[in-house]
């Protein structure tokens, strides 16, 4: 196609845009409300997802080594340890350490073990990391079979537990946006084909002085793209400036928690341009669907 | 040129609008398509223009198959065609100019040569000082002169009109009719179907009658009339 007729199909489809004035409207209010409600949707789901990631990579295995293991033996503990192929990382924490951890975790009631520095009761440990924070369970149920371990703790039921409502609330949250998504193209696919109805002669008369195909199609693909991005623009203006007074309001006061929301730069800016992108999509799926039924003339 | 061999048309609802149709139509011949309402008249000519396909039979357009013409090809096949109906069919949305350009653009001729061409018709057709009015602000004679500049700005070797005085005065319709005979005389193949006598008994031409899916008469210079 010469750039000369993209030209053409341009105007003609911003030029159907101010002559289709209400369904114009119609259209870019339809994906107005669906990309706001896509766009708050998905920006809860990030910043619970970015919960999600952080608790889950707390998720570690503490491995206690037998005291009667000798250094020869923990090396060969670690390295069975390692040869687990869901394993990402082995770190040593001697008992010394662990008792300093202790004290320092338990404040001013911990000082009274300070008293154990001399005849540590504690084992010497193997804090484990694996590659998948899900895979927790299944690796420490296989280091438990492991000679020279005396304990392995890793929180089973919280870990099991949050995994399970992670897992859920993604999937719920992935189903409801792309029900969204698909009711917003059912909704744009229907306001563009009453404007087609309207413009059937049109399309009639294009056919008859012999315009192929897709020269027809170019403008209503156009004009499909103009009314989402049109669509996406209040959604986004509307979204940043929540998230802003949001991410100011609520950020210091979870202050102390590992909860924090993601900060605006630059999460804000791939939120606009995922719903931008999607508004895009919306309409030219929008029209592709209903200009190809009215191309049979 | 134009040439039907045993065309049948059944539409999906089971009516039978052509029944055996053998005819051959010549370069530069004006050809009136005469008959009662129902005839087969229409059908005829959606055939022409390649909106219908027949249900057997081959009709060769300079050669070339239309029942057997894909779909991909039909709009380059329509570039070589003017149509003009007897409701216009413009654009009401475009002014006239843009109108009769419209047919220019869609086969991304130069600009240059739309606007050069598009004067050039709408003077054939007198309308050259209404370029840039709306199709509603002109009269319906006015509005038939556009879609006639419309059907001949591609310079078309076949012009064909289903009924195009059908909605007009007496004196309106004599202008069109001089407007397709100018076209004629340049050379281009008319085929028009029509019920009004006064022109086809006026101005005598070809006249082929089709009736009930028919033609039962085909005369050079014929009359206005069929059996019914």
């Amino acid at each position: 196609m010469k750039i000369r007729t993209i030209g053409r199909h341009a105007r003609e489809s911003l030029k159907s845009l101010s002559r289709n004035g209400w369904m114009t409207f119609a259209s870019v209010s339809a994906v107005t409300v669906t990309l706001i409600l896509v766009g708050v949707f998905f920006v809860i789901m990030m910043n619970l997802n970015r919960v999600a990631q952080t608790v889950e990579e707390d998720v570690q295995i503490r491995v206690h080594i037998d005291v009667a293991a000798s250094k020869q033996d923990q090396d060969l503990l670690k390295s069975e340890i390692q040869a687990i192929p869901e394993v990402k990382t082995v770190t040593f924490s001697p008992k010394e350490k662990e008792l300093n951890d202790l004290v320092k975790r338990m404040g001013d009631e911990g000082k009274a073990f300070k008293l154990y520095k001399q005849d540590n009761p504690l084992n010497d440990v193997f804090i484990v990391k694996t590659v998948h924070p899900t895979d927790t369970m299944k690796t420490a149920k296989k280091i438990e079979k492991l000679k020279f371990v005396a304990k392995v703790k890793y929180g089973q039921d919280k870990v099991e537990k949050l995994f399970k409502f992670i897992k859920a609330s993604r999937n719920v949250g992935v189903v409801l946006i792309i029900g969204l998504f698909l009711t917003a193209v059912f909704l744009i696919s229907n306001t563009i084909k009453i404007t087609i109805i309207a413009r059937r002669r049109e399309i009639k008369i294009m056919k008859l002085v012999g315009a192929t195909n897709s020269f027809i199609r170019w403008p209503f693909f156009l004009e499909g793209l103009w009314l989402g991005i049109l669509g996406a623009i209040l959604p986004i203006v509307l979204i940043s400036i929540a998230y802003y007074r949001a991410y100011d309001y609520i950020n210091p006061k979870l202050a102390g928690t590992f909860i924090k929301l993601l900060p605006f730069d630059p999460f804000m800016y791939q939120v606009s341009g995922i719903l931008l992108l999607m508004g895009a999509l919306i309409g030219v799926w929008g029209s592709v669907m209903s200009v190809r039924k009215f191309l049979k003339v | 040129m134009i040439e039907m061999q045993d065309v049948y048309k059944k539409y999906p609802n089971g009516v039978t609008a052509l029944n055996g149709i053998n005819v051959r139509i010549n370069q530069g011949e004006f050809v009136y398509i005469v008959g009662p309402s129902g005839a087969g008249k229409s059908t005829f000519i959606k055939l022409i223009y390649r909106e219908e396909v027949p249900t057997s039979g081959t009709i060769l357009m300079n050669g070339v198959n239309l029942a057997k013409l894909r779909p991909k090809k039909v709009p380059h096949y329509r570039r070589n065609i003017g149509v003009v109906f007897q409701d216009y069919k413009l654009l009401p949305t475009l002014t006239v100019y843009e109108n009769v350009a419209f047919a220019l653009e869609v086969i991304e001729a130069q600009p240059k040569y739309i606007k050069k061409r598009v004067m050039e018709v709408l003077d054939l057709v007198g309308l050259k000082h209404k370029a840039r009015m709306l199709p509603n602000e002109l009269s319906g004679g006015e509005q038939q002169r556009i879609s006639i500049a419309r059907s001949i700005v591609n310079s078309p070797k076949v012009v064909i009109a289903d009924e195009p005085t059908g909605n007009l005065d007496p004196e309106t319709t004599w202008e069109i009719m001089k407007i397709f005979e100018e076209i004629n005389n340049r050379g281009t193949t008319l085929v028009m179907a029509t019920h009004n006598r006064d022109i086809v008994n006026t101005l005598k031409r070809r006249v082929i009658a089709i009736e009930s899916g028919k033609i039962v008469r085909d005369e050079q210079r014929g009359e206005y009339g069929y059996e019914n």
